[in-house]
């Protein structure tokens, strides 16, 4: 233990002698930093305190000079672990209260980041030995470590949100600002009910997240029954379905839309000619948005809603037939209630989706203005108030939190998971046929609806001016993705700079929400500790912030010391990890629930410790579920885009904010034409998956013995 | 293969989840190179002193010391000790010599010593050659030698064994734990095994601990468990004795007349006795006779059934229902018989009620 604090101390001190500060924005090159250690704004710590005489960073210094001074002590066991404690949380909070009250003169950099995470760890490793046998160096670190992320990266802005909501013109704080701004008549009027005009964002975000959630839920359930309980032949085909929300970009489906009902689309032309409707914008506005969403968030149901489906027993079914139950009954009386709580959780993941959804309102929207809208406009409109912005995402955020809240709670009690994880052998009973026939006639041609929408996308990007001149021509993808082989290769199109540029920050993102992400999930599945319940909802918490909160959130916290990174490529990557890692999370608790505790115990009696476990026993076994992780967080990084569309920079442009721009400016065809490629390129990705994944679970399946991986499902 | 069997001690352990007291002050030695077994109903605490012991689980009071030194505080890393799981739990990414020499790569030994010792520890359990093959094709009674294996050839001072025969099936599982005797007295190694077969713990060990509801209920030899049980429950758990309410009619010594209705019978005892008490007998020390002997408790057949070698009953009489084993096959009765039970009062024994 002693040798692991020594080892922190090294590179504490490493970091206060020989890396930068600040950030230094002249330093250009990865290691041009060591030149600019001898100029002032380049210095490192020491460097700063001894040559440039740096007040207000003598504590600083004061703190590491004792933390050496405790590890060199004679003292040991017990004794060591308390003075190291407490002298590394001391000089922990000394270095916070620096960061959020000095007056700095640019962001911190390496430095500083370096000697807080060599504190942090003299602290974990402290905590770790003043704890008794199952104290452990790794797992209080890494506990250490995901709790400082979390706190930094998604605490910390919402912070700065709340206060710059609560910030009075004058600079000080206080509640009259932000209660004027949060019930102002302009975010929850309710004038079209009385039929003037429309309501506020709030209400018309709350009406549209209720109607999405209800009617999602639905669709999904009939989509689950079908799949689950009839005998329909092309069930494989409908759980395709599932893939589609995760690969396809966030304005494809509004602009398919727009193709088929738009002023100029197919359905309103032909409705026109043939019985004399006339062409109009109603696709524009609640309809559209709701339409746009239904589309897209009814797979999310479907999903949830199969394994709700399949998690309730069949004996529980069979046991009811034995007793002269119908199967309507049945359905009526035993499934149905045993689905309720699943019902409920369908309902408010569609009920978040659809009020953190972005990019339909946006295309869709027109004066039917909703919440995630609104802070984008407050942001980028023409007169930029973040304030606003602020209340709007604190709106917005309550919401969503508010149905994160009920969730979890709803889930925490009376529990009606029925999967026991024992073989229940029997089958699930099919539908009666009045229910068989009423889910066939909503799914099916709602399944039909779907496939012609996404057709929608490849014909959009093929055809010269939608509507007008409906020529085919690959103009679209020339002017996108042309390229040129007169002088060598040259990539000419326009959309190739975002698209690398898209391709290499999800690249770098993926591994690290990974990383992130099943290390959470092993402390959740592995690991008992006080706070465990805290810690883990503070780490699902990143679900329930809709991107345009944390867009705007970034924008506040990051834009000024002590952490600077807007217009970076890191801000991307950074807001990607924390936006997605709750799904690695997640895909981690899963997998590592049906890998048997025993293993790692076995492992930790056979004499390794925790750090060794997870690398030889536990991340071998997780294979496929770290790949799977890794291509998810990749792809959910390519479309994303209501946090992105705030913290991209020149130098950063992402693909979605490229298509984002095409479509602001009426050109349609190159935006559809950009989605197609981003489709086809997410489509690969999730293939070579499938394609290893399947390889890997064949070559496991031949030694895969059946003590390890019982059949435990998880329900939701 | 050598070890330096220790000795172990556990003084005054406690483990409390919340306000749930899991064990309640726990003394207990292991001597060197013993085999002790915890036995006892699910729940009564003995996997939860077993992994105490592997350092699997926080102590939360008390002491616990192996070959003298105190672990208490130490991780399941760093003690001595190695333990074979009710699951086996092989690494099946591995295979069976992977899995042996677990215990001895994450050590950091020279790969040749750790080469010789796995293949020597897979010669022991007698699966020499099935080195390369991974755990899921091997027989769950070879699994559970790999388990075994694994756990050897790290020369332990204590091997912990947790319910290891309970995913065997029933004929393998007489097999296996003859072999897990076999080789734990081979080594000499100082072995703590869990289960809550009292068949199973009688076979394989030097000492039974009876435990219940977190305590110790009694401990001992098999032999001296089966026959002077300490208590109703004992009886019950390890013998599966009838317990007969009885009045004490006359104590001298630790032989005691006990009367069970007009019955009398000479068993003993070495408990203080009030005036009733309770006597314990063996199913198998019960016969069924005529009604017409002598000094028989009167009853009826109330289920009658053939295994084989032995008849078992159900007698209806009236101190409560008695089960007869009876290996007398010359004599069978039917459901509904007056019969006259008869105590062999050899082996019963006389507890306090």
């Amino acid at each position: 233990m002693k040798k692991t604090a020594l080892w922190w101390l090294a590179a504490g001190m490493l970091s206060a002698a020989c890396l930068p500060w600040f950030v230094n924005e002249d330093a250009q090159g990865p290691l041009s930093f060591l030149s600019g250690l001898g100029t002032e704004p380049g210095a490192s710590l020491l460097i700063r305190v001894a040559v440039f005489s740096d007040a207000a960073l003598w504590p600083i210094g004061l703190c590491l000079f004792a933390l050496a001074a405790v590890c060199f002590s004679g003292l040991s066991g017990r004794r060591f672990a308390v003075a190291l404690t407490s002298v590394s949380a001391v000089s922990l909070a000394v270095l916070v209260a620096y960061g959020l009250t000095a007056d700095l003169p640019a962001g911190l950099s390496w430095g500083a980041f370096g000697l807080a995470s060599s504190m942090l760890f003299l602290l974990t490793s402290g905590i770790s030995s003043l704890r008794s046998a199952n104290g452990d160096a790794f797992v209080v670190g890494l506990i250490g470590a995901v709790i400082v992320l979390v706190g930094l990266f998604v605490f910390f802005p919402i912070a700065h949100v709340m206060s710059e909501a609560f910030e009075l013109p004058d600079g000080s704080y206080g509640v009259s600002r932000f209660f004027s701004l949060f019930f102002a008549k302009e975010v929850w009027h309710l004038s079209c009910l009385s039929g003037g005009g429309s309501c506020g964002p709030a209400v018309n975000s709350l009406f549209l997240a209720v109607c999405t959630g209800l009617a999602t839920t639905m669709l999904g359930l009939a989509f689950a029954l079908i799949a689950t309980r009839s005998g329909f032949r092309a069930k494989r085909l409908l759980r395709m379905l599932t893939v589609l929300p995760i690969i396809t970009p966030p304005f494809v489906i509004g602009l398919a839309l727009i193709l088929l009902f738009g002023r100029a689309g197919v359905v309103t032309d032909f409705a026109h000619e043939w019985f004399g409707f006339d062409k109009t914008r109603w696709v524009y506005g609640f309809t559209g948005v709701f339409v746009a969403q239904l589309l897209s968030f009814t797979p999310i149901a479907f999903l949830v809603l199969i394994g709700v489906v399949e998690g309730v027993s069949p004996s529980m079914e069979e046991a009811s037939q034995t007793m002269r139950a119908s199967r309507w009954q049945t359905f009526r009386h035993v499934s149905l209630p045993l689905m309720r709580p699943g019902l409920a959780n369908a309902f408010l993941l569609g009920f978040i989706e659809s009020l953190a959804d972005f990019g339909n309102p946006l295309v869709l929207g027109g004066d039917f203005g909703v919440l995630s809208t609104e802070i984008y406009f407050a942001i980028v409109g023409a007169v930029s108030d973040s304030a606003r912005a602020a209340v709007l995402g604190i709106v917005l955020l309550t919401m969503t939190l508010g149905a994160f809240l009920l969730q979890r709670w709803w889930l925490g009690s009376g529990s009606y998971a029925t999967v026991t994880g024992k073989g229940d052998s029997g089958r699930h009973c099919h539908m009666s046929r009045g229910l068989k026939l009423t889910c066939y006639a909503v799914a099916l041609p709602w399944a039909a609806f779907t496939a012609v929408v996404y057709s929608m996308i490849f014909f959009g990007s093929i055809v010269a001016l939608w509507g007008y001149d409906n020529s085919f021509t690959l103009a679209h993808y020339t002017r996108a993705f042309g390229f040129d082989f007169s002088d060598g290769l040259s990539l000419n199109g326009a959309a190739w700079d975002s698209y690398f540029t898209t391709l290499k920050i999800a690249a770098l993102a993926a591994p690290l929400t990974a990383l992130v992400g099943l290390a959470t999930a092993y402390l959740l599945v592995r690991r008992q500790f006080a706070g465990k319940q805290i810690f883990e909802f503070g780490t699902l918490l990143s679900f329930a912030i809709p991107g345009t909160v944390v867009g705007i959130s970034y924008i506040l916290a990051f834009n000024v010391p002590p952490i600077e990174l807007t217009g970076t490529g890191a801000i991307l990557i950074i807001a990607f990890m924390f936006r997605n890692m709750p799904v690695g999370v997640r895909g981690g608790v899963a997998a590592m629930s049906q890998l048997d505790k025993s293993l790692d115990e076995a492992s930790v009696t056979l004499g390794a410790n925790s750090f060794t476990t997870v690398r030889r026993v536990i991340a071998p076994l997780l294979g496929p579920a770290i790949l799977a992780a890794l291509v998810y967080s990749f792809v959910r990084a390519i479309t994303s885009v209501s946090a992105v569309i705030f913290l991209v920079s020149a130098r950063h442009n992402m693909a979605t904010s490229f298509i984002v721009g095409r479509v602001e400016n009426g050109e349609f065809g190159i935006a559809i034409a950009y989605s197609a490629v981003l489709i086809i390129t997410m489509l690969v990705c999730i293939g070579l998956l499938q394609l290893i994944v399947g390889q890997r679970a064949l070559y496991r399946a031949d030694r895969k013995r059946k003590n390890q991986l019982s059949p435990q499902t998880a329900t939701t | 293969m050598s070890s330096q069997s220790g000795r172990v001690q556990m003084q005054g352990v406690q483990k409390r989840y919340g306000e749930v007291q899991a064990v309640k002050d726990l003394n207990l030695t292991i001597e060197a190179g013993e085999l002790v077994t915890l036995l006892g109903p699910s729940g009564c605490g003995k996997t939860t002193t077993l992994r105490m012991l592997a350092g699997l689980e926080d102590v939360s009071a008390g002491k616990i010391t192996i070959g003298g030194q105190d672990v208490t505080l130490q991780a399941a890393t760093y003690r001595n000790v190695a333990m074979v799981f009710q699951s086996y739990a092989l690494f099946p990414h591995m295979t069976v010599m992977e899995n042996v020499a677990y215990g001895l790569t994450v050590s950091n030994l020279p790969k040749r010593t750790v080469q010789a010792k796995a293949e020597a520890g897979l010669e022991t359990v007698g699966l020499a050659g099935y080195g390369s093959r991974y755990p899921s094709e091997l027989s769950g009674g070879q699994q559970q030698r790999v388990a075994v294996a694994r756990a050897v050839v790290l020369e332990p001072e204590v091997l912990l064994f947790d319910e290891p025969l309970s995913n065997l099936d029933a004929k393998l599982r007489r097999h296996v734990r003859e072999e897990i005797r076999q080789i734990q007295q081979d080594l000499g190694i100082t072995a703590l095994y869990v289960t809550h077969d009292q068949e199973e713990a009688m076979a394989v060990s030097d000492k039974i601990v009876v435990m219940c509801d977190g305590e110790i209920a009694q401990m001992g030899s098999p032999l001296e468990l089966y026959t002077r049980p300490s208590s109703a429950f004992i009886a019950d758990f390890i013998g599966d004795a009838n317990l007969l309410p009885c009045r004490v009619a006359g104590v001298e010594g630790d032989s005691v007349d006990v009367e069970i209705g007009a019955v009398r019978v000479r068993s003993r005892s070495n408990q203080a006795l009030g005036k009733t008490a309770t006597l314990a007998v063996h199913p198998h020390n019960l016969e069924l006779v005529d009604l017409g002997n002598l000094n028989v408790i009167p009853g009826t057949v109330r289920m009658a059934a053939y295994l084989g070698d032995h008849m078992e009953y159900a007698v209806e009489c009236e101190a409560g229902e008695l089960f007869v084993a009876d290996h007398r096959m010359t004599h069978q009765h039917q459901r509904g018989d007056r019969v006259g039970v008869r105590v062999e009062a050899e082996n019963t024994s006389v507890l306090p009620s």
